[in-house]
């Protein structure tokens, strides 16, 4: 270990300097790029190199046993002609839609309403709250199988009992994306409303005060003050909220045994990948839809990102 | 807000009330029906009307389980890879947080953005090409597969180095370079110590995670003994749909250890993810 370190760590200078110094520097923190490494070494292995070699691989016509075959981009070509390929897109942007609005729709009602002074037993509402997300999601799929199972499923005994007619659950394109996104909305939207919470008890009493002497009511520091604070929160949790939605493969696989559903509305961009390459054993086809399926996230985090900058700089 | 009448009975609250109560419903009643479903024989679950009431097949259900499967010997599993991957993962991202926040080195900055960079990169894009690196390690159906990649992670390195940023201070770091403690020794001594409630709830946190991962798992794992508690629960799903009460005794069981340690570290856990939350 490095012991003969006397500069102490927060005074080195910032400066740019001359190269025989840099190297002395680094050799001084030998110990410390050590501490540092097994990320990148991880990364190099597990990381970098897959996605570069996914890249060959998209070019290849290969089963995993047999020699390679390089076809170009003919495994595009193919991709951009696949009909199933692009309903998955679709149902991947539906189903992230429909869970994401829901769900901050009700964590923000939710926050808010904790958020009343007079709620008493804050911790006992926060804790119940947060249970749906400790559960793992395959276990909580295999749950709402029954929920949502189409004869007997338990949500048609109760809106059949409230008069209404019972819905075909895992059958059609449509409830069967609502079924996984509410499958998403009960694991998160305690969760979301916890963060939102926090945000809210962050803002100083002080603040609405001072407002209120100022001449301000209800709703003016509400938009005013509340939502200016709450936005980058907000922000935060749909960027979350896209990372995982883009990323559905557990419950549509578990609700429909891996085939997306009779009208295939629940086979998911990675639930179609996974198919393709664990199934069919489609490698080097799977590669390209692995690196399409980047741009498409590529491209929609973009898009994002331009919304947030310019939500943030209102 | 302090505007708002804290005293007494008014109509606005018992709103509220109602409002906070239909979502603990929404929340609580899947937990009650799985062990409503798991106490039940499976005529029973699918009946109509429904019972809502615990049945008594419980014993049942789980000889079921247990003869038809190695349960617990897929939970044994998950608490193997699980506590594996924490512990390996609380070293290193401590230990590399530790580094990016009480250090001055040459290309940190780069180093630093270039490992958030990381973060963006979409993990199925590399799952195809990882599975062959695990063939060609001999990894397919072994643990360093599931261990090995997750030992340390952008995410826990940036949470870690936010931390020791404000709570490791440099006079002590400095006490202890005069004492003659390397780099290691300052880490082990001095930071650990320091950042041990944060890896608490960092620990749960990637334990809790890692117990929770499905995809990957049912790539690399293709003997039954060696599932992990994830896969067995959807291969329980898969094969033996008939027999649904023993389904969801399975997933009873598998459940319980998760909300044990969740009734344990509430505070710390729920603690952890608004922070986390509310500073980035």
């Amino acid at each position: 270990m490095d012991a003969a370190a006397p500069t102490p760590g927060k005074e080195v200078l910032n400066i740019p300097v001359k190269k025989v110094r840099t190297l002395h520097e680094i050799k001084k923190h030998t110990s410390i790029y050590l501490f540092i490494s097994p990320f990148y070494i991880l990364f190099l292995v597990f990381g970098l190199f897959p996605i570069l070699f996914s890249l060959f691989l998209s070019l290849q016509s290969w089963d995993g046993l047999d020699t390679m075959k390089f076809i170009g981009f003919k495994n595009f070509q193919m991709l951009l002609q696949d009909g199933d390929f692009w309903q998955a897109v679709g149902n991947t942007f539906t189903i992230w839609f429909e869970q994401t609005i829901i769900m901050l729709f009700l964590s923000l009602v939710i926050a808010f309403l904790l958020n009343s002074a007079f709620v008493k037993l804050r911790s006992v509402w926060r804790f119940t709250y947060f249970l749906p997300n400790v559960t793992s999601l395959v276990a909580q799929t295999v749950l709402f199988y029954i929920f949502f199972s189409p004869k007997y499923g338990t949500i048609d005994y109760f809106i059949q009992k409230a008069g209404v007619a019972p819905i075909d659950w895992l059958n059609s394109n449509f409830w069967l994306q609502i079924s996984i996104a509410i499958i998403g909305i009960w694991r998160w939207t305690g969760y979301n409303a916890l963060i939102y919470l926090a945000g809210l008890q962050s803002i100083p009493d002080e603040l609405y005060e001072a407002a209120k002497i100022d001449g301000a009511t209800t709703t003016q520091s509400f938009f005013r003050i509340t939502i200016p604070i709450l936005r980058p929160i907000v922000l935060f949790t749909v960027i979350m909220s896209t990372i995982g939605g883009m990323q559905i493969f557990t419950e549509p696989q578990i609700l429909t045994g891996g085939n997306g559903g009779p009208g295939g509305g629940g086979m998911t961009m990675v639930l179609y990948l996974y198919n393709q390459a664990f199934s069919n054993h489609l490698f080097g086809y799977a590669s390209a839809i692995a690196w399409v399926l980047f741009i498409i996230i590529l491209i929609f985090s973009l898009v994002n990102s331009l919304i947030i900058r310019r939500l943030s700089s209102k | 807000m302090s505007t708002v009448d804290t005293k007494g009975f008014s109509l606005s609250k018992v709103f509220l009330y109602i409002g906070l109560l239909i979502w603990l419903v929404f929340s609580v009643f899947p937990f009650y029906w799985m062990i409503v479903t798991a106490s039940r024989g499976t005529s029973s679950i699918f009946s109509y009307p429904p019972h809502l009431t615990f049945g008594s097949d419980l014993v049942v259900n789980t000889q079921h389980l247990l003869a038809n499967i190695p349960f617990f010997r897929s939970m044994l599993n998950s608490v193997f890879v699980s506590g594996s991957i924490t512990l390996l993962h609380l070293f290193f991202c401590s230990l590399a947080g530790f580094a990016f926040a009480k250090y001055e080195f040459p290309a940190k900055k780069q180093l630093f953005y270039l490992m958030l960079a990381t973060m963006m990169v979409p993990g199925q894009l590399g799952l195809v090409p990882s599975f062959i690196i695990m063939k060609t390690f001999h990894w397919v159906n072994t643990y360093y597969a599931l261990i090995i990649p997750g030992a340390a992670s952008a995410f826990g390195i940036f949470w870690l180095k936010q931390f020791s940023e404000s709570t490791i201070h440099d006079d002590l770091l400095n006490a202890g370079r005069i004492d003659g403690c390397g780099n290691f020794r300052l880490y082990y001594h001095v930071a650990l110590p320091i950042m041990r409630p944060t890896l608490t709830a960092f620990g749960i946190f990637s334990f809790m995670g890692s117990w929770n991962d499905y995809l990957w798992p049912l790539i690399i794992l293709n003997d039954p003994v060696r599932y992990t508690i994830q896969v067995t629960l959807s291969s329980l799903n898969g094969i033996y749909f008939k027999d649904y009460g023993m389904v969801m005794a399975g997933t009873l069981y598998a459940t319980i250890p998760l909300l044990v340690l969740f009734a344990i570290f509430s505070n710390k856990l729920m603690g952890a993810v608004t922070v986390g939350a509310i500073k980035s």
